[in-house]
């Protein structure tokens, strides 16, 4: 996974609250068998009109958000499915960091896999963020877990939380499952002390 | 103790410190995962990192694999027409094969929707934590489990490891009071509507809800299963009912679960271990009381979002209680779903019906939609389908004879698999097409581009079909 460390760039806003995994990448764009390649369908469905041409009133087709790394939006992002499709199309398109007052807990948890980095700000904050985002150039630093917000003539350091192993995770780009495995002795006592008699699927 | 404190103690493999993600601030610990069920959308990505890494799955023999969402449910026998499903399908085929787990293919008489045929065959039993790559996973937590939803890098690290870092989830009681008037047409879909309106979609975020009371108690396996299932829509990461007599009736004699001696020795442990504690120490509580709450049907486009049937369309204002942003949301919904603040939702024409989905397609659903249907038939300016959830439940119903009382009147009936819940497969709405649906999720063309999702309960629903449009099933039966 890429290492996340710093990260300076403007922010696209996309204002609205319960944002669903459903809309991030709609259904059906969910039948491939790979992990790239879907950042051509991220909001399928609010970007293009039912013959597929741009919808000119959606952020993600307004020229001057184009390039942008960071998506600020509102409360409870990535609701509902767990599909994980929705991280990859984010990803993929070009987002590398997401600011939000909250995030639903799967949605959140695979952020950290595939290295995007989830922001929870305050609802003050967030509200801020909106009113100046046209302008404001972002420098998120997350080994010291701050945003140094420039905008039209003043900055701002917004401080904020994430969890220690998350984080490590993110800068040091870790495979977690390699991890694990190095767990394997505790994995096996486990196995061994909780002989719970279940009993197995058949071998196919 | 929680029910769910006792689980997650039983399945602590390792709480940080030397080698694992520790932390300063107490972080994951590791917990052990006991059923692994994998389906053909989230998980051959999964699977191709295993290949990449040259990693191995470690326990075949706890990881149980079905096909359900894009699979078509009218004739098995043809070929799939969508060749990209059909290469997720065959792709599930052929990492089953290779990684040696038992896989219930479409051609099984045991093949369903993933979440129906865990506890059917005896996979989902008390006290076990059990994941897959969907959110209504909770499902399982019907039966006294950890169940929770996961994404594709997760079901990756179970495959390899049989385990997962997690936070430990915050505890949240939901208890259900109040005797409902009306069982037969008030609903544990109702219910559980009730308590996402209540709570809102994000309610019960980062917490294990643990729903209670006599209420509960009384309710069979399947009625108890539509209420977890429904956990996630208010954002839990799981939701669980403490196992009793119900439970382990309906576990006993199971193929999957255990047998004899050794059932009865587990049913000892449960009873002992896994018992309701009224003194367990929550971090959140509330209390619902049921006895007077009507038929439930959405209006707008997430499940919080819901009225009764009894009741108009809300004005957005009224609707989000001076939340700025839900207001919003409920001005877009509205447009989205062509309604107007005011409008009766009984007078909102329908013209597609759905019965099914891992919330709403088990024997008891289809017995509860079939008591309005006998005798009828369906509203012309309505096409209605149901979707059994499993072979078993379409065997079963067909054995009770629900099958003709279905045709007779006009529903289409079809083979299983998730269907018209998310539209996967050729079951979708056509643009503009308005449908009362059984399923969990009202968003945003969730059944088809452009298409309007009312959710409700199966008896609601299929009262629906007959006469084009919501009506108070309380006034039929």
């Amino acid at each position: 996974m890429e290492p996340f460390r710093r990260l300076k760039s403007k922010a696209v806003p996309l204002d609205l609250v319960n944002i669903d995994t459903d809309q991030i990448i709609p259904k059906q764009f969910l039948k491939l068998v790979h992990k790239a390649g879907y950042g051509k369908y991220l909001f399928y469905d609010w970007r293009f009109d039912s013959e597929g041409k741009p919808r000119e009133d959606f952020v993600l087709n307004n020229a001057i958000f184009n390039n942008r790394q960071i998506l600020l939006t509102r409360d409870n992002f990535g609701s509902g499915s767990s599909r994980e499709h929705a991280v990859w199309a984010i990803r993929d398109y070009g987002f590398k960091a997401i600011i939000a007052p909250s995030f639903a807990d799967i949605f959140f948890n695979n952020c950290f896999k595939n290295g995007i980095l989830p922001i929870r700000l305050s609802q003050q904050e967030v509200k801020y963020l909106f009113q100046i985002i046209d302008n404001a150039e972002l420098d998120i630093n997350l080994p010291s877990q701050e945003i140094i917000v420039t905008g039209p003539g003043n900055s701002r350091v917004l401080k904020f939380e994430v969890e220690e192993s998350k984080k490590m995770l993110l800068i040091e780009g870790l495979d977690e499952i390699g991890i694990t495995l190095h767990c394997d002795s505790y994995i096996s006592e486990y196995e061994e002390r909780n002989n719970t008699k279940l009993p197995s699927g058949d071998k196919v | 103790m929680t029910t769910f404190d006792t689980i997650w103690n039983n399945h602590l493999v390792h709480t940080g410190g030397e080698g694992g993600l520790h932390s300063r601030d107490g972080g994951p610990s590791l917990i052990y995962i006991d059923r692994h069920l994998i389906h053909e959308v989230t998980s051959p990505q999964a699977f191709e990192g295993l290949r990449i890494s040259g990693r191995k799955v470690r326990r075949p023999d706890l990881t149980f694999a079905t096909m359900d969402h894009n699979v078509p449910t009218d004739n098995r026998s043809l070929p799939i027409i969508d060749e990209v499903s059909s290469t997720q399908i065959q792709t599930l085929v052929q990492n089953c094969r290779e990684f040696g787990i038992t896989l219930f293919d479409l051609g099984s008489p045991d093949q369903g929707i993933v979440h129906i045929i865990g506890p059917q065959l005896g996979i989902t039993i008390p006290g076990t934590t059990i994941v897959c790559g969907d959110s209504h996973t909770s499902t399982h937590g019907a039966f006294g489990t950890f169940a929770f939803g996961i994404g594709t890098s997760e079901v990756e690290h179970v495959l390899a490891t049989q385990c997962l870092w997690i936070d430990k989830p915050k505890t949240f009681a939901i208890n259900i009071t109040g005797v409902r008037k009306n069982p037969h047409t008030v609903t544990p879909k109702d219910i559980i509507l009730s308590i996402i309106r209540r709570i809102g979609t994000a309610g019960a975020s980062g917490t294990v809800i643990e729903y209670r009371g006599d209420t509960i108690s009384k309710l069979s396996m399947d009625q108890r299963m539509t209420i977890c299932n429904m956990s996630i829509e208010a954002g839990a990461r799981a939701g669980l009912i403490t196992p009793d007599q119900t439970t382990f009736d309906y576990i006993k004699g199971r193929r999957y679960a255990p047998k004899d001696a050794e059932f009865d020795d587990m049913v000892d442990y449960w009873q002992e271990n896994l018992k309701a504690n009224r003194n367990a120490h929550f971090d959140k509580s509330v209390s619902v009381d049921i006895s007077g709450i009507a038929p439930q049907v959405t209006w707008g486009t997430n499940p919080s979002m819901t009225v009764d049937v009894t009741e108009s369309i809300p004005y957005p204002e009224e609707f989000a209680k001076g939340n700025e942003g839900e207001a919003k949301a409920a001005v877009r919904a509205l447009d989205y779903m062509d309604l107007s603040p005011g409008v009766h939702i009984t007078d909102v024409p329908i013209n597609r019906v759905f019965i099914g989905s891992c919330t709403n397609s088990r024997l008891d659903d289809l017995v509860e939609a079939s008591l309005v249907v006998k005798g009828r038939r369906v509203s012309p300016n309505v096409r209605a389908m149901v979707v059994p959830g499993s072979q078993q439940v379409k065997l079963e119903a067909e054995r009770l004879g629900l099958d003709i009382v279905f045709k007779e009147a006009g529903f289409e009936w079809r083979e299983s698999g998730c269907s018209m819940c998310l539209g996967m497969n050729p079951d979708i709405l056509a643009r503009g097409e308005r449908c009362a649906s059984t399923s969990n999720r009202n968003f945003e063309g969730r059944q088809g581009v452009g298409g309007r999702t009312h959710l409700s309960s199966p008896i609601m629903a299929a009262a629906a079909a007959i006469e084009g449009h919501f009506v108070d099933v309380r006034e039929w039966l």
